[in-house]
């Protein structure tokens, strides 16, 4: 079993010419059965493990990933976390992450980079003040920190923006000082090193291409590594949860849709919290390495490629520049896409299914990242006890057909506009 | 993407507007499921890795509705063909 990291361990290896450090998990052979198998080795499903270990003394616990972990969606997304929320279903649920970031890494024992840096939402008009403002004020009713700012104060921190741009001045902002960014890969590593700490087998390559049914109720999955048997089975494979799904004969108010980000060359500090751009769909901040690291919408097209097309990467940078001028001569490093569950009203979906013993995480769009530490807990709360964690209890799967959606956006049915 | 409008010829999506899936069908109000049914319409997507039948809107265009053939693992467009009644009043 690894041991902890420490200080001290950290001169003991460096003064023994870092040899003896062993790696952070295990590669064990699948056992016969499991009392749990969780499906998708991402952020979401590496933290249910680790909860179900730590919360519930489950133990006998696998992790069933097709590649290696943390080549989702966990280390595909621009690292941004905040409980910004206007929606009663959804604030105490994304406070109840943030709390959870903000023990994190102790609670982990390993670096995760969780950076509290602020998230600043600009606006540009006095309805979108407004509507900032009553967001504000929502999340400060549910005890979230939420800071209303002038046009002065955001040009203290962000003085090179164009805030006389003629058709998109700046107005203002709101500010959530306690949101900001965490490392992506690392929170998959420091879960999956964690979990593996207290007995979970972390399976990779290890995909899962049958879900096996006797008499309405799950015993086991077909994998590439065969089958494994289990009687509860808790899926968290974000972007491909249709395709798995499908597996057990179910259909889902989801479709898989691409979304890109993109890097820069690295550049002296520049941007000291997260940025989004009011009038577009923009966000930006600035890795510890100095890479601009930023995003905007997705593609707008069901895709299950990893991949998206040039129309967006115009878009996003036209956009950026718009924002802050200085930025039109920095060269974008790297891009890639990612395939996320677009679900039918924006929100995630975390509950049983209508087959005994199959259970779902799904339907994060692209704002699962921020949720990954609570969405883990309250996921291994349902697999373990079969009843929801009070702060998921909205996230059903029969709101669509009973109408109590929590569409943030207010699109409507239409996955690709929220 | 290129899209090969049947009136314009080849052109970039971005001048298309995307809906989604074309298969739904908009139920009959007089059927007896007629609740499941529009649920279904509505919000359940068969969301498949492979060949899409698709509604596209040639905004900046001919202003037509167009269903297209496109392979959603790869982006590969393998036709485009005016909407027909049925796909028009979904
Ligand atoms: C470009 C981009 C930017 C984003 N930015 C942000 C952001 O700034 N803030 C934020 O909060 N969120 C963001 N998101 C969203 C966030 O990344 C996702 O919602 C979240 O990571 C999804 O949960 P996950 O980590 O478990 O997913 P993943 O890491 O995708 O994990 C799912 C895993 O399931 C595995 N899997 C699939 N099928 C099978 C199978 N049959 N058998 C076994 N394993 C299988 C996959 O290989 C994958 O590893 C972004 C997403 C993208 C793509
Ligand atoms: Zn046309």
């Amino acid at each position: 079993m690894a041991r902890r990291y420490s200080i001290f361990r950290l001169v003991g290896e460096a003064l023994r010419g870092h040899r003896r450090w062993e790696p952070a998990w295990r590669d064990p052979e699948p056992k016969p059965s499991y009392d749990v198998i969780v499906v998708g080795g991402g952020g979401h499903g590496l933290a249910t493990a680790y909860y179900l270990a730590k919360n519930h003394g489950l133990r006998n616990v696998a992790v069933l990933e097709k590649g290696w972990i943390g080549s989702g969606n966990v280390g595909r997304n621009t690292t941004i976390i905040r409980s910004n929320y206007l929606l009663p279903g959804n604030i105490p649920f994304y406070e109840w992450s943030m709390q959870l970031w903000e023990g994190l890494e102790q609670d982990l024992n390993y670096n995760s980079m969780v950076s509290q840096r602020g998230v600043l939402n600009l606006f540009h008009s006095d309805s979108q003040r407004d509507a900032f403002v009553r967001r504000g004020n929502a999340m400060r009713l549910h005890g979230v920190d939420g800071e209303f700012l002038g046009r002065d104060d955001v040009r203290k921190l962000i003085p090179m923006a164009d805030f006389d741009n003629a058709r998109f001045p700046i107005r203002g902002g709101l500010l959530q000082r306690r949101g900001g960014t965490a490392r992506h890969d690392a929170v998959a590593w420091g879960f999956a090193r964690a979990a593996d700490r207290l007995g979970v087998d972390i399976l990779q390559n290890c995909e899962v291409v049958g879900i096996r049914r006797e008499r309405g109720a799950v015993v086991g999955v077909d994998t590439t590594r065969g089958f494994i048997a289990s009687r509860r089975v808790g899926l968290a494979c974000a972007g491909n949860t249709s395709r798995v799904a499908a597996l057990a004969g179910l259909r889902l108010p989801i479709e898989s849709h691409v979304l890109q980000a993109f890097v820069s060359e690295g550049l002296k500090p520049l941007l000291p919290c997260v940025v989004t751009f009011g009038a577009g769909h923009f966000y930006i901040s600035q890795s510890d390495k100095g890479g601009l690291v930023f995003g905007g919408s997705i593609d707008m097209y069901n895709s299950y490629a990893q991949r998206g097309n040039l129309p967006t990467v115009e878009e996003v940078c036209e956009e950026g520049v718009a924002l802050f001028p200085c930025l039109s001569r920095v060269r974008v490093l790297r891009s890639w896409g990612g395939i996320m569950d677009m679900s039918m009203d924006g929100s995630p979906i975390i509950d049983r299914t209508p087959v005994d013993g199959l259970y779902l995480n799904a339907g994060w769009c692209y704002g699962g990242f921020k949720a990954t530490p609570a969405s883990g807990w309250c996921f291994a709360h349902l697999l373990a006890t079969d009843q929801p964690y009070v702060a998921a209890t909205a996230y059903r799967l029969d709101r669509f057909a009973t109408g109590r959606l929590i569409d943030e956006r207010g699109a409507g049915a239409q996955p690709n506009l929220h | 993407m290129l899209i090969p409008c049947p009136h314009c010829g080849p052109r970039t999506h971005e001048e298309f507007t995307y809906l989604g899936d074309a298969t739904p069908r908009r139920p009959d109000p007089a059927d007896p499921a007629v609740e499941t049914a529009f649920f279904e319409y509505a919000y359940i997507r068969v969301n498949p890795a492979g060949p899409h039948r698709e509604l596209w809107f040639h905004a900046a265009g001919c202003h037509a509705w167009l269903v297209v053939e496109r392979d959603t693992r790869t982006h590969t467009i393998t036709g485009a063909a005016p909407a027909g009644r049925t796909e028009s009043s979904s």
